[in-house]
């Protein structure tokens, strides 16, 4: 007598959807590794590559006595500014550093931005300088005569040190550099002790009555709200309503090329309220991991509420509230909407002095300088791009690494 | 400091004082815990502000009497300087950008986070999850480069330079759904890694498959953490602003062909702030009154998230 085997009739059909399916659920998962890497790749690609430069005034005609103009000694490069600038334009190049006090290579940037003037006539990725230079060549040589052609890096260290430019051969990343660590470090300072403070009032102190309730609900509402929202909030109070105070006014500080509350000051205030939820949640998870016994021992000898918060809880808490800020931040440094809401400045040349001058960050020059149509400036923006990844990617790391070192297991 | 005691009485170790042990208020301490409990307060100002001034200033908008609410909602046209203000043509080309972008994170994001949990060893695992997390911290202005710079040429490659437009919704909506990739499976993941173990050995032992476990038992006990995974990441793509800004285009245009450009909300938003930009004029006034819309659609997708969570949340042991 035989039993119907309900098992045994469909197993290989089973069997064969799972390891299907299988397949499937793996080649998701690549998928969107190949996506993400794409994303790099192709930013790196635009990094490198060649450049087709015309020159307003031909290097070669430059050279004296059949010297190229490389290796001209300093006096015969101020001869050549003397002779081909105006008197007029020769003199305020004086008076900003006068020739003797500059070295023979500023005074030869000067030759090169001034007189040689290069202009890109056309550029190309990395791939294709390396598989269709024969082509690139050919093409150059056929359409622009005049170019020279050059294989360029366009992230170097004095793109990075050199500050903005209309010009995207000379246009570097130091104003917009500054400006993000400066609006970084405000934001650090107002939000980080602010966060920790509410957590600790979360976790230590508040009873479960309403009012603790909607601030629990609320911070968690708010961490999903978008972040140019954030960027409306700071434009309508910052710059707006605290205008005063926000272009230091009220200090009597008010930078001369201000007159409005667009500063780094209000762009760190909004982006302190952006990353609050964010502190105050891991700060919250930080506090809830120390033990109950270490806070009824120190309160069984004596210690007062505070006393036990301020020397054991914190200190055991506190890599990890170390990394949730960490996290919150690079958030807070990529963050781009809420900043060109507030008010970041579209073309400056100088560098920040103090909060209460106006602001460009990295994100939102590279924003500017994708938007722009003409080729050149999309190879600067992912040099940016480049710089930007890798601090983050050092936070980044940095935050994974306290965690691992110094989170106590009890 | 010693404490001793004579006759009885605890001393403590300076001579001559008495131990008072008596509760006393402590100045100090209320004073810390009033100052600890304004810190937390901050966050009701925070949303108390956004409320009061998005609405003050759309309530301005509304005044105008160029505007009215019904044609607000209901107009297909958004062109302020012949006053027409119909918000459709900026709320559709948010919905099309969200939808293309949930298309792609919500069964890629799934699949990989049922991947990383069901079938991944503990090591590939300990390698995938940090660098999901990672990669869902690149600031979208890099995911906006990429829509632009790679992903536009590649469809106009793909469908013919005439059919797909340089600024186009598709490529913008492809990018946001990488974008969102990683959110949404690494907060699924994080759901199904929480399914207690007991389940699965019990299915394993009735026979099942893998896929079986997976699909059967592991992702309906998972369900609600799934569901908010996926409505945090639409409020994620409809509040989304960089990349819309840099790839979809800059210009409101009521249409539902995914290559053309039109212009979302957020991109609105950025563009009229980005320019030299009046108080008190209409246009000012109008970003508030579409940023109120915003925020209120977030806020009651993620209000809806945090129910679903509460509400249906399977609990073991």
């Amino acid at each position: 007598m035989s039993r119907p085997n309900i098992f045994e009739d469909n197993l290989p059909t089973r069997q064969k959807t799972a390891s299907v399916w299988q397949l499937i659920f793996l080649s998701a998962t690549v998928v969107g590794i190949i996506f993400l890497s794409t994303l790099l790749i192709n930013i790196l690609n635009s990094s490198f590559g060649y450049v087709a430069l015309e020159a307003r005034v031909p290097p070669e005609t430059l050279a004296v006595n059949g010297v190229p103009l490389e290796e001209l000694p300093k006096e015969e490069l101020v001869r050549l500014l003397q002779e081909h600038l105006s008197s007029g334009a020769f003199n305020k190049l004086e008076n900003e550093k006068p020739f003797e006090k500059r070295s023979r290579s500023e005074v030869y940037d000067l030759v090169i931005s001034r007189i040689v003037k290069y202009k890109v006539v056309e550029s190309w990725n990395l791939f294709e300088s390396l598989f269709r230079a024969d082509e690139i060549r050919a093409r150059v040589a056929e359409e622009f005569p005049e170019a020279e052609l050059r294989f360029m890096s366009w992230l170097t260290v004095d793109t990075i040190r050199r500050p903005q430019s209309s010009e995207a051969l000379l246009a570097g990343m130091r104003t917009a550099i500054l400006g993000s660590l400066w609006t970084i470090v405000i934001t650090i300072i107002v939000a980080f002790p602010l966060g920790v403070s509410a957590a600790i009032y979360l976790e230590e102190y508040a009873q479960d009555n309403w009012i603790n309730r909607l601030i629990r609900t609320n911070i968690n509402n708010l961490a999903g709200v978008p972040s140019i929202i954030y960027g409306m909030l700071g434009l309508a109070i910052f710059v707006r309503s605290l205008e005063k105070l926000t272009s230091g006014a009220v200090f009597g500080l008010v930078d001369p090329t201000t007159a409005n509350g667009r500063t780094i000051l209000s762009a760190a205030l909004t982006l302190a309220l952006l990353i609050l939820p964010l502190i105050i949640i891991n700060a919250q998870e930080a506090i809830r991991a120390v033990p109950q016994s270490l806070r009824r021992a120190s309160l069984g000898l004596g210690a007062t509420k505070w006393q036990t918060v301020w020397w054991h809880v914190l200190p055991n808490a506190l890599p990890g509230i170390l990394t949730g800020t960490i996290l919150a931040v690079s958030r807070a440094i990529g963050e781009t909407a809420p900043l060109v809401v507030v008010g970041a400045s579209t073309a400056i040349t100088f560098d920040p002095t103090s909060p209460f001058s106006k602001f460009t960050t990295l994100p939102i020059q590279i924003y500017q300088w994708t938007a722009r149509p003409q080729g050149e400036w999309r190879h600067l923006a992912a040099a940016a791009i480049i710089v930007l990844l890798t601090l983050l990617l050092t936070l980044n790391a940095t935050a994974i690494l306290l965690r691992n070192r110094f989170t106590k297991r009890f | 400091m010693a404490i001793r005691k004579e006759n009885g009485r605890i001393i403590n170790g300076y001579p001559n004082r008495r131990a008072d042990l008596r509760k006393h208020p402590r100045v100090r301490e209320t004073i810390i815990q009033a100052l600890l409990f304004l810190a937390g307060f901050v966050s009701i100002f925070t949303t108390i502000g956004i409320v009061y001034e998005l609405g003050k200033e759309a309530l301005l908008f509304f005044r105008t009497p160029e505007v009215n609410l019904w044609e607000f909602l209901t107009g297909t046209s958004w062109q302020p300087h012949i006053e027409e203000f119909g918000v459709l043509p900026l709320a559709l080309s948010t919905l099309i950008t969200s939808s293309i972008a949930m298309m792609i994170a919500i069964p890629l994001g799934l699949t990989a986070a049922i991947y990383l949990s069901e079938y991944a060893t503990e090591r590939v695992r300990k390698i995938l999850k940090p660098t999901l997390e990672v990669l869902a911290g690149i600031p979208t202005i890099v995911y906006g480069y990429f829509a632009l710079t790679f992903v536009t040429p590649l469809l106009r490659s793909i469908f013919g330079e005439d059919v797909v437009e340089i600024y186009n919704m598709a490529s913008g909506g492809l990018v946001m759904g990488i974008l969102i990739l990683p959110l949404v499976a690494s907060m699924s993941e994080d759901a199904l890694h929480a399914v207690p173990n007991a389940l699965r050995e019990a299915a394993f032992g009735l026979g099942a498959t893998r896929l079986e476990v997976a699909l059967k038992v592991v992702v309906p006990a998972a369900m609600s953490g799934i569901a908010a995974a996926i409505i945090v990441g639409i409020s994620r793509a409809i509040g989304e602003t960089m990349i819309v800004a840099v790839a979809v285009g800059a210009g409101p245009n009521f249409t539902f062909n995914p290559f053309r450009g039109a212009e979302t909300m957020t991109g609105y938003i950025v563009r009229i702030s980005g320019g030299d930009l009046s108080y008190d004029s209409i246009d000012y006034n109008s970003i508030f009154a579409i940023g109120l819309l915003l925020f209120f659609i977030t806020l009651t997708l993620n209000i809806i998230s945090q129910r679903i969570v509460r509400r249906f949340r399977e609990v073991y042991e």
